[in-house]
């Protein structure tokens, strides 16, 4: 039977003992006088049973599962006749590919040697044997495990803390999701930039002024050298990251000030909500607005200034992006400005300050550390950010400063390497999770110090 | 008058203009907010309505069974595999018999849709006795005639058209033969290369499996490790840590969530390439930060004297949790949740990175099957030559948007309806 199969059987059975439970509970209970002589409510009885019933065969399918193929794979390959053992690792994945495709029907027998047809016939076999005994060492654990739990069912059984010392492991495995996420991201982007720094120096990564990922199939092939240099995409990202603080640091926080220190309370109530549609609005939309909309505009305006402008310009990614990161800014910096406190406001007031003097001399530098938390937090965002500089800048990594010309950024490279066909083995492809691993590192920096500020600045007025 | 009184007497003018300086800058910054939200969505707006109706011409179909190559219709294999283009081009020869030449006679071809033909076959599957009579059909235009006839008089010289072309396409509209209806296929269809053929409704089902695994696998994650934080974790070293990787991750970028899942699902737990079980999975591991901070947030603003209460009845922590305080935090958290699965419905580049860019023509049938997603769908799109697409892609972005407005009004309105002050 499939897994998802076994686990709905699973479900239908953790329901029959659960019943079983709750009647064996008012059994029990009868022969003293009635439920209330029982040590927990006659539901916690019922659930042990369920619990015993369900969790040990999750774990046993969860291990067979993880498992299974390897035991099968190094199985069939020691059975191999000698005439086509593997002599290294390429072969042995080959034939292993070979025999599982003529098994799965996607390889026609005809074509390979009649050993790889046994052996894909043995393969069948053993996958069969193995969902078969998997089946019933699943189905056979979830019963006895039921058995046992609901046998277990006494009036002194303290089932009540059994069933929630279960529920609270259950919330605390829960919780640490997040750190295995974490883990994850470290390990997968990590193991694969240390295999790719194998191949290519990490000075040479950091330090190179060239960028092109292309590996050369023919020696004699041109301009496919294969240049690891990620400066150009550091600028690049850089470049068009400023331009986007440019458009996203004045317009978010002067809406801020004027809605939070200026604006009526019917204007405030308003304009706030539908400067939140910004921030709602998918990346992709703000990708397709940029390349269709925005950098045809900046192009047609700055030819008609005499100027060249890349129809792929960092200026439309930038200027979109800017305007995608203003209601980022403008909410952070409202909560900064209305945490401020009004004594503070009222005592320049007093002094004879105009509002706007208020404003630029006491309130703004008291909420500076948390506007600058702000600002880190969306320059990590803008850092991060992929569509709008996959559909709207280019791919050729141009070392320059000019807005107007195409450049290239590292989020738009790790899509570039990764979509599409690829082996997983070469620079290429790993150059993409080196990438990752640098992009991980910047945006994890910058949120670590923006945090840190905010919270700092927070609790100075608490 | 003191010294000083005149000082600042004098600089009062200056100070004033300043202030009204400022003023005119905050205006300025929030009208610029507010046009480019109006820029954008006008933008979108003009761009993709026209999608959603399509261009039919008028032709008399002779339903002939030697064009066809039909001589027993009762054979089901035959009228199957029947040359229906054969009947449209000869209904399109028969129209315009002025035209000849090779040349000239393909360019009169192309005036109808690729996928005319198989509509023609539907119609005779569900009614044979439509062999050998002359009908009076509407037939999908191509989309070179579809966006001709939809432009003005002016824009018509700039539209792909052949030149050859323009003429017959012009006497059909003269004699009311084109007609412009609702796109139906739009929201049947999957992907394909014919903008006029090309659909969202592949993606949205896509989108929706995805959405569904997510839903069930972080909200209840969400919920729990929430719970688990504000009510059960003593405050410890592994608690601190747990709360620094929820805030750190909440903000990484979702690019890197792509990696994750290609090199951990994928490469390691050997799960297929595009489907919507490993999307999901992803955008699971991205929206939980999201929706464990919300639900922490509503679980706070449940009223200690509640917890006390259940407490002192008797009832012990997991009773006082399960039965008083998850029920009275749970609006807030399905508001945190509803916000949550916006976010992830509009996310595009975790998903690119396993795999779900493909070109999928078939409506996918369970979180196992091959699928794009509705946000994916607008990147292939936006990335089409023809000019057609861009109007598909603006039709596809409103579709999105209608969801996530939606999705967002919904939560505002749980919010509204449910929420207590204490």
């Amino acid at each position: 039977m499939q897994a998802g199969n076994l686990v709905l059987l699973l479900i239908a059975l953790g329901a029959v003992f659960y019943f079983f439970g709750w009647r064996r509970s008012y059994a029990v209970s009868a022969p003293l006088g009635g439920v209330r002589h029982l040590h927990s409510l006659p539901g916690y009885y019922a659930s042990l049973a369920a619990v015993w019933c369900v969790l040990p065969a999750l774990a046993l399918l969860g291990l067979w599962l993880i498992i299974d193929d390897t035991v099968i794979r190094t199985n069939l390959m020691a059975s191999l006749p000698s005439a086509i053992q593997p002599a290294n690792e390429v072969d042995y994945n080959l034939l292993l590919n070979q025999i599982r495709n003529v098994a799965g029907g996607a390889l026609n027998p005809a074509f390979v040697p009649a050993e790889v047809v046994a052996a894909a016939e043995q393969l069948a076999a053993m996958q069969a044997r193995n969902q078969q005994m998997m089946s019933i060492a699943f189905v056979s654990i979830a019963v006895l495990g039921g058995v046992w739990g609901w046998s277990r069912v006494q009036p002194r059984l303290r089932a009540r803390q059994q069933v929630e010392s279960v529920m609270k492991w259950m919330l605390m495995g829960s919780a640490t999701v997040a750190i295995l996420t974490t883990l994850g991201i470290v390990l997968s982007v990590l193991f694969e930039s240390i295999r790719f720094f194998q191949k290519v120096s990490p000075m040479e990564f950091l330090f190179g002024l060239q960028w092109s990922p292309q590996i050369a199939l023919r020696a004699d092939q041109v301009g496919a050298t294969g240049a690891f240099g990620a400066v150009p995409l550091f600028a690049g990202t850089l470049l068009i990251s400023f331009i986007a603080m440019c458009v996203a640091v004045p317009v978010g926080l002067m809406s801020a000030i004027y809605l939070a220190e200026y604006a009526h309370r019917n204007v405030r109530a308003w304009a706030k909500p539908i400067l939140e549609i910004l921030a709602g609005v998918p990346t992709v939309v703000y990708g397709f607005f940029a390349a269709l909309t925005v950098a045809p505009a900046i192009r047609g305006f700055g030819e008609s200034m005499g100027l060249t402008v890349a129809s792929e310009s960092a200026l439309a990614a930038g200027l979109v992006m800017g305007i995608m990161i203003i209601p980022f800014i403008s909410s952070l910096a409202d909560d900064v400005i209305t945490a401020v406190p009004r004594a503070m406001r009222d005592g320049s007031l007093a002094l004879g300050a105009t509002q706007s003097e208020t404003i630029k001399r006491v309130v703004i530098p008291a909420a500076l550390p948390g506007i600058m938390g702000g600002i880190l937090l969306a320059v990590s965002r803008a850092i991060g950010e992929t569509m709008i500089v996959v559909m709207a800048a280019g791919l050729a990594a141009n070392l320059t400063a000019n807005p107007l010309e195409a450049v290239t950024t590292i989020t738009v490279q790790i899509v570039t390497l990764l979509v599409g066909d690829q082996e997983f083995d070469s620079a290429k492809t790993l150059a993409a999770f080196a990438l990752g691993l640098m992009l991980f590192i910047v945006t994890l920096g910058l949120n670590v110090i923006a945090l840190k500020i905010v919270k700092k600045y927070r609790e100075q007025y608490e | 008058m003191s010294k000083t009184t005149e000082q600042v007497r004098k600089s009062l003018k200056a100070r004033y203009s300043s202030e009204k300086r400022f003023r005119a800058f905050g205006i300025t910054a929030v009208a610029f907010g507010l046009l480019a939200v109006v820029v954008l969505f006008t933008d979108i707006i003009s761009k993709g309505t026209s999608a959603f109706v399509e261009t039919y011409i008028q032709l008399e179909i002779n339903w002939d069974p030697e064009e066809l190559g039909i001589d027993d219709p009762t054979d089901p294999d035959q009228i199957n595999v029947a040359d229906y283009d054969a009947l449209i081009k000869a209904a399109l020869r028969e129209r315009f018999p002025e035209v000849e030449g090779r040349l000239d006679r393909r360019a009169l071809y192309q005036l109808a849709s690729s996928g005319a033909g198989f509509k023609l076959r539907d119609q005779l599957v569900a009614n044979p006795d439509l062999l050998g009579t002359i009908q009076t059909q509407w037939i999908l235009a191509d989309d070179d005639v579809d966006i001709f006839i939809k432009a003005d008089a002016e824009e018509r010289q700039s539209k792909r058209l052949p030149e050859v072309a323009r003429p017959w396409v012009e006497a059909l509209e003269r004699d009311g033969q084109t007609d412009i209806q609702w796109n139906a296929s739009f929201f049947s269809h999957g992907d394909s290369r014919e903008p006029e053929q090309a659909g969202v409704w592949a993606a949205v089902t896509g989108s929706f499996f995805t959405m569904i695994v997510t839903l069930v696998l972080a909200f209840p994650i969400g919920v729990a490790a929430a719970v688990y934080l504000e009510e059960f974790a003593p405050k410890n070293r592994f608690t601190d840590f747990i709360e620094v990787n929820i805030n750190n991750l909440a903000a990484v970028p979702s690019i890197i969530f792509g990696l994750l899942g290609l090199a951990i699902f994928i490469n390691l737990f050997g799960l297929p390439r595009s489907v919507p079980l490993v999307g999901g999975l992803v955008l699971t591991l991205m929206t939980l930060p999201t929706i464990i901070i919300s639900a922490r947030a509503s679980i706070k603003s449940v009223p200690p004297s509640i917890r006390e209460a259940a407490l002192g009845m008797g009832a012990s922590r997991m009773q006082m949790v399960m039965h008083h305080v998850l029920p009275l935090a749970m609006p807030g958290m399905l508001t945190g949740a509803i916000i949550g699965m916006a976010q992830a419905l509009g996310e595009t580049a975790p998903l690119l990175m396993i795999g779900m860019v493909a070109f999928i023509v078939d409506i996918p049938g369970g979180p196992l099957d091959a699928s794009t997603v509705l946000p994916v769908q607008i990147y292939l799109w936006a990335d089409s030559p023809e000019a057609s697409f861009v109007a598909l892609t603006s039709a596809a972005i409103m579709v999105l948007l209608a969801f996530l407005i939606t999705m967002n009004t919904l939560a505002v309105l749980l919010r509204k309806r449910l929420e207590r002050r204490w």
